[in-house]
């Protein structure tokens, strides 16, 4: 590995900051300082002023690596593992495409959340997960649950509002859950689903020195976004992590816009990996464009949090390329900032990448996008096809013992109404 | 309504160190029964006086069977038998919680200030050294992120029980008790189940303060997918305690700051409280009286009275803040054909105000008269004492209802 990429350095969080900050500047394949200021946002300049001037006495001089001659040097994924990264990446894209066509044709309604240009960094997390790990999302959760291993069908099934769907049609787009996948949602509030991962994390290490289950070391990765990062219950949850050493990762996913706020105009410091290091745990900034990259600071990450030594910070730069959800016209961003992030494609960068290292013939790479259209063709189907859910399901989930209705009038529990079970029962 | 107890032998309150050990105590108790006279141990509860072991006077009253709080549910009656074991609310809640951790490793404990300090009423002391600093995890102060993290843990396989430290903090919590306790197992589409606890001290205590005198079952009240329930002895507060661990759905257990130290009686063998269920304190003919936490103790003081000027009151603490048990409700009203609700709520959207709401719709045609609600004053809770007894329901207004009820 790399000595730019290695995380033994990391552990102390009072030298992080500068390392960091010297990492991230090279660490990207487009070369940052060209686009420095703009890579925090389109509308204003990033006044960095103090945080420059501590770097000159602390920085260490560290061997400065682009990616591309540590590829030349030793191959950062094999053949195999390129092909799944790329398949995942298509195929988040091409859910994602069909989400908004079914959208404007009525299929399925309120608030739907497109992930189109973050892929990198679902793909490159949560393909390194194993099925035990658990996964914490929010609203834009349609990739994430893809990338844990949902069924495409049970996802669309479930933006259709089927029974079919991975929650029955109960949650929608903003709830995916999956407890055979660990896929623990899917929440509207930001914020809301840290603490929830950080519960998850809490059960992991929790099994593995109180019910002594010693080779428990299951991870958590809670993704959220900028906005977030202003978040109580960010910080709130970023000092239990770190106080507890739990086994989790925090994934930001920076695409530098909370709908229609910049982040900059939301955030005093808005280099938000900085934030890592004052709760003691290191931060790493990474370019959320570019999968591999993504890939290695996870590795790093969870490797990280399974052998204990506590959680991890990693702020991710990357885009969306659609608005907010399907009901933001988009007018407020730059259309130039728009363009500069469609150039830096993960999907793109990733295909040139693995035909450039012959890792991948286009005839290969054209076989999995036709797959992927396959499955994306198949799962609308399968969720056109699927009934919607009765009425008699109505009532069945508010409880996980439905005693938890009480008990009515004429002293039987209401669960055992058959009108309950009909779903027509007032309770 | 001063709760009376036989107390054998049991002179020394109980100290935290024996209360583990209740089968060793149980044994001390017996041979000490031979050579003891019983006496009386009165536990007054109406908010002006010392409770508990601090006072404990030996007043041979004149005992009025019925005005006596029973316990109709229960095996073991402690009027008359000698089982059982002594003890405090708080110290019964943690006998309950003791037995379930001891019975599930999942069950684990977390909140502030739980674990090295016991718990800021106790109910957790002495646990951290038991289980270790994980079991009973002593939290930042964070609510909405510990409630949120005991919510994740739930999800996941454990069952932990959140301490509010007054439920009045756990209004920060809001968000992860309405969102993710209560709605998570529907949007999951029945997926994950959360099986977790959520108690803490709550209602007007002796002079706290406005925030300090919260009553939070009102605010939870809508939300859909948790149960609530409130205990008032240490008889129910073990049993629901018992109850709601052992329950797969969100509960959550409002204990009230002053009901702590009320002495009780309870079996040494294991038993549980239903959740769903109300408790018949007095039965009876003329009145029926639907109450809960202390209020049912101001309740049974008016009934004292109530019972000398001829009346019969029927005196049932609900126990089940959500959902209610219309099946006893209803047939005490069915019985009684009038209704008094005494709660501490405020008058606006309280659990008095449903609890009207639900027996107009099922039971109107029972009725002889309106319903009464008696509940506290919409007013932020003052410090003043004049002025905070004045925002509660007191006796003397509850006795004036029932007579105007009765006419």
């Amino acid at each position: 590995m790399a000595t730019a990429y290695s995380s033994a350095k990391f552990v102390q969080p009072l030298s992080l900051n500068s390392t960091i900050n010297g990492r991230s500047r090279d660490n990207s394949l487009f070369d940052p300082l060209k686009t420095g200021t703009s890579f925090l946002g389109s509308t204003r300049k990033l006044r960095v002023n103090s945080v420059h001037s501590n770097q000159g006495n602390v920085r260490r001089r560290l061997p400065v690596v682009a990616v591309s001659e540590v590829v030349k040097e030793k191959k950062l994924i094999t053949k195999q593992e390129g092909l799944e990264l790329y398949e995942d990446m298509i195929l988040g894209r091409s859910f994602e495409d069909m989400c908004a066509q079914m959208y404007y044709r009525g299929k399925m309604f309120g608030f739907v959340h497109l992930y189109n240009g973050q892929e990198a960094v679902s793909t490159g997390f949560i393909k390194l997960l194993k099925k035990e790990d658990s996964v914490v999302s929010t609203y834009r959760d349609h990739v994430h649950a893809l990338s844990k291993g949902v069924p495409a069908r049970a996802v669309m099934s479930e933006l259709f509002g089927k029974a079919t769907g991975c929650c029955r049609g109960q949650g929608g787009s903003m709830h995916m859950f999956s407890k055979e996948h660990n896929l623990l949602g899917g929440f509207a509030f930001i914020g809301e689903g840290i603490p929830v991962a950080t519960g998850a994390a809490f059960t992991s290490k929790y099994r593995r020195e109180v019910l002594k289950e010693a080779d428990c070391d299951h991870v958590t990765l809670a993704f959220f976004g900028d906005g977030t990062c202003n978040n109580g219950q960010f910080f709130e949850c970023l000092n239990m992590a770190a106080l507890w050493k739990l086994p989790i990762v925090f994934v930001v996913e920076n695409n530098l816009w909370a709908i229609g706020m910049s982040h900059l105009r939301a955030t005093s410091d808005p280099q938000i990996y900085k934030k890592g290091p004052a709760f003691g745990m290191p931060g790493f900034h990474v370019d959320g464009m570019d999968v591999l990259k993504v890939r290695e600071v996870a590795k790093e990450a969870i490797e990280r949090a399974r052998r204990g030594e506590g959680p991890t910070l990693v702020e991710c730069e990357t885009y969306r390329f659609r608005g907010h959800s399907l009901a933001d016209p988009d007018e407020l961003r730059d259309p130039a900032e728009k363009a500069r992030y469609a150039a830096r494609d993960p999907i793109t960068a990733l295909k040139k990448y693995l035909i450039e290292s012959s890792l991948a013939s286009e005839a290969e790479l054209k076989a999995i996008e036709k797959k992927i259209d396959e499955v994306v063709e198949d799962a609308v189907e399968f969720a056109d096809e699927s009934a919607p859910p009765p009425r008699s399901q109505l009532l069945e989930n508010v409880f996980a013992d439905p005693k938890g209705f009480g008990i009515g009038p004429d002293g039987r529990y209401r669960c055992e109404d058959p009108k309950f079970t009909e779903g027509t029962a007032h309770v | 309504m001063a709760a009376i107890f036989l107390g054998v032998g049991a002179a020394t309150a109980l100290s935290p160190s024996n209360c583990f050990d209740s089968k060793k105590f149980q044994l001390s108790t017996r041979r000490s029964l031979s050579g003891r006279k019983p006496w009386f141990l009165v536990v007054r509860s109406d908010g002006s006086v010392n409770l508990g072991s601090n006072q404990r006077s030996r007043r041979t009253q004149q005992l009025i069977t019925n005005a006596v709080a029973t316990k109709a549910d229960s095996a073991a009656s402690t009027s008359a038998s000698k089982q059982g074991h002594e003890l405090l609310l708080f110290e019964a809640l943690r006998e309950g919680l003791e037995e379930e951790m001891d019975r599930d490793p999942h069950v684990c404990v977390m909140g502030e200030d739980v674990g090295h300090y016991g718990g800021s009423y106790k109910v957790t002391k002495g646990l951290a050294d038991k289980y270790g600093d994980l079991r009973v995890l002593d939290t930042p102060i964070a609510e909405n992120s510990f409630t949120g993290m005991g919510i994740g843990a739930a999800m996941t396989g454990l069952r932990p029980i959140v301490e509010g430290m007054n439920m009045g903090f756990l209004l920060l919590a809001f968000n992860q008790i309405s969102n993710n306790c209560g709605m998570l197992h529907y949007t999951s589409g029945g997926q994950f189940t959360i099986p977790i606890v959520i108690r803490g001290p709550g209602g007007v205590g002796r002079q706290l303060g406005a925030e300090h005198s919260q009553r939070l079952e009102s605010y939870f009240q809508s939300i859909p997918g948790i149960q609530m329930v409130a205990c008032s002895t240490p008889y129910n507060a073990k049993g629901l305690m018992k109850a709601a661990i052992r329950s797969e759905n969100p509960v959550i257990l409002f204990e009230h700051v002053l009901l702590y130290n009320l002495k009780e009686r309870i079996p040494d063998e294991e038993y549980i409280c239903n959740l769903e269920e109300a408790e018949m304190v007095r039965p009876g003919e003329h009145v029926t009286i639907l109450t809960y936490s202390r209020m049912r103790y101001h309740v049974m003081q008016a009934a004292k009275t109530l019972v000398n000027k001829g009346y019969d009151p029927e005196v049932i603490d609900i126990r089940s803040l959500k959902p209610f048990d219309l099946y006893t409700i209803g047939n005490s009203i069915k019985k009684t054909h009038r209704v008094l609700i005494v709660e501490e709520c405020m008058r606006t959207g309280g659990i008095g105000a449903s609890l009207t709401a639900a027996i107009t719709e099922n039971f109107h045609d029972y009725l002889d008269a309106p319903i009464v609600c008696l509940s506290s004053q919409d007013v932020p809770t003052p410090y003043a004492g004049t002025l905070e007894e004045w925002t509660v329901v007191q006796p003397a207004q509850i006795v004036t209802a029932v007579e105007q009820l009765c006419q």
